[in-house]
């Protein structure tokens, strides 16, 4: 058995794109990981090997490669399924990305389940990809759209959602499972069990949390689960969506065409089973398989040994950035609360002219408003940088970070 | 100095810590607003505008140092021009008075978010006072092509 040590200590050897060498013959420090996350060679492998060696559509011809394609495929989703505690395969929903389970949600359960006059909740700190479909549906249907707000140390006011349960109109309420600027861990047990109380459906947004610790949906509860496999080490272009069986039933298509039906006649057309239902198309194979690398990789690391590692890379983060003069980091100190993700602001100096001088040293973080404007209100900002941490992240890239820091003071006479 | 802190000379910090023509214009005859949605710059320009002169010019708004430096040096140059001569500004006329001609390509929407605005703000001046013989689509074709 491997020392957790040096378990990590081996795994920068998967992931050449960490060998670059950018800028001005900078090593690259990569910590925009809440962005993206970088790839290992075992996903670009399983990727490659499924176009070298077994592509072919699915779930129709019967030949040997598209059985291949099809097991393949199939695979992933049981693999998801263990992943993230589900019992029920027909539950898990292929799709794009955690944008494109939202929307689908919006428009497949929304457009049939909300009414002039109801409320949907989501929170002051969600990504818009968690707002904006929220409104479309609420402008179409006169319904209301309604913010848990969030106090200065980047929780949740859950006495907000009270409120709004107490009006019997809420219809939805909506939250990430980690905020994407503050790394804030929301209280999902509390809001599911008030809401749970209230009858009122959950959508958990988990695209920064599922890559970075346990997630358990069997006890999470909620009804709606949504994730992006290239915050995981997956390709991009390929998320999940699950929905409770029960919820999933009482959901209109959301794209039409191939694949996603039984029969279609002129004028009328009977659906498939699930969850095909809601996989209109060729889907994204090879992606698929992708993210089954993926999560093939992290079971071997096991998510408790991933977040174990991030609770050290960013309790040291915090404690070498909090020494830095004139530096402010947002949200909790509480380390139990947070994950990987540090959102900072230097001084006066605008995030982008942060980021742009780190860059120089082939460090890369994130700066501007990290798809959360509504946040940035909140913090009365108009932008922070940001550092995201992941698995092949070593205290020595926050050393890095720390010390270009001095050459933004410098250039700024801070 | 290395690698990318070599474009944060001296007049870029200054101007951004102490930015020439900010503020706003009580009376102006055309205001614009815009931001640049990557990255929630955002700036506004006031404009006096006297026997078609721009007598008086102020900005607001938030940004980087490089968007804080190229709007002041952009009202530097536009104030006391002809509503014609500043629409024949161009981009390198602003770079060039910073040094920032070779601005990588993600940072010249900072560069030139000001200039956009004052664009957008004289294109609005001259369609309120529109004559008959000016040429509506060239102007929107001067705006879409602005970068």
């Amino acid at each position: 058995m491997q020392s957790t040590k040096s378990l990590f200590e081996n795994i920068r050897n998967d992931f050449p794109i960490l060998k670059r060498i950018v800028r001005d013959n900078k090593q690259l420090v990569y910590l925009d990981n809440a962005s993206t996350t970088q790839k290992p060679n075992q996903v670009i492998d399983a990727i490659t090997d499924y176009y070298r060696n077994h592509n072919a559509n699915i779930h129709r011809a019967v030949y040997a490669l598209a059985e291949e394609a099809t097991e393949a495929y199939e695979a992933s989703r049981d693999k998801i399924a263990n992943f993230i505690n589900v019992k029920n395969r027909q539950e898990i929903i292929f799709v794009r990305g955690t944008t494109e389970a939202i929307n689908l949600v919006a428009y497949a359960w929304g457009r049939p389940h909300i009414n002039e006059g109801d409320i949907i909740v989501t929170t002051e700190y969600e990504h818009h990809s968690n707002i904006v479909p929220w409104q479309l549906l609420t402008q179409e249907k006169r319904a209301k759209l309604e913010y848990i707000g969030m106090d200065d140390n980047g929780e949740l006011i859950l006495d907000d959602l009270d409120k709004y349960l107490a009006t019997g109109k809420v219809k939805l309420v909506t939250f990430s499972l980690m905020s994407n600027v503050l790394g804030t861990i929301t209280n999902a047990e509390k809001i599911i069990e008030k809401c749970k109380a209230a009858g009122v459906p959950t959508l958990v947004d988990g695209a920064q949390a599922v890559p970075h610790m346990k997630v358990d949906l069997e006890k999470l509860g909620c009804d709606f689960f949504a994730f992006s496999g290239h915050k995981m080490l997956g390709p991009t272009g390929i998320g999940v969506l699950w929905v409770r069986k029960s919820v999933l039933e009482t959901m209109s298509p959301f794209h039409g065409g191939g694949d996603m039906i039984r029969e279609v006649h002129k004028y009328e057309t009977t659906w498939n089973d699930l969850p095909y239902k809601f996989e209109a198309g060729t889907p994204n194979i090879a992606d698929v398989v992708g993210l089954g690398a993926a999560i093939d990789y992290l079971t071997k690391i096991g998510m408790d040994n991933v977040r174990e590692h991030e609770i050290e890379l960013t309790k040291y983060a915090i404690e070498k950035l909090s020494a830095v003069k004139g530096l402010h980091i947002y949200g909790t100190q509480d380390i139990s609360k947070r994950g990987g993700v540090i959102s900072f602001n230097f001084a006066d100096v605008h995030p982008h002219d942060v980021a742009q001088i780190v860059d120089g040293e082939g460090i890369a973080v994130r700066s501007g408003h990290h798809c959360a404007q509504v946040l940035m209100e909140r913090l009365n900002v108009a932008a922070t940088s940001r550092a995201s941490f992941y698995i092949y992240n070593t205290k020595q890239d926050i050393d890095i970070l720390v010390n270009s820091l001095n050459i933004v003071a410098k250039v700024f006479k801070l | 100095m290395s690698g990318n802190a070599d474009i944060y000379h001296e007049m870029i910090v200054d101007y951004s810590r102490n930015p020439i023509n900010y503020g706003e214009i009580e009376n102006h005859d055309v205001t614009f607003h815009d931001s640049n949605p990557l990255c929630g710059d955002s700036i506004d320009i006031d404009m006096k505008i006297d026997q078609d002169k721009v007598t008086d010019i102020k900005f607001h708004g938030k940004g980087c140092a490089i968007c804080m430096a190229c709007s002041s040096v952009l009202t530097e140059i536009t104030k006391g021009k002809t509503i014609d001569e500043a629409r024949a500004i161009e981009k390198n006329d602003v770079l060039g008075e910073l040094g920032l001609e070779h601005l990588q390509a993600v940072r010249i929407k900072c560069a030139l978010l000001s200039l956009k605005v004052l664009k957008s703000a004289l294109y609005t001046y001259i369609g309120k006072n529109l004559s008959e013989t000016q040429d509506v689509d060239k102007l929107k074709e001067e705006a879409d092509n602005l970068y």
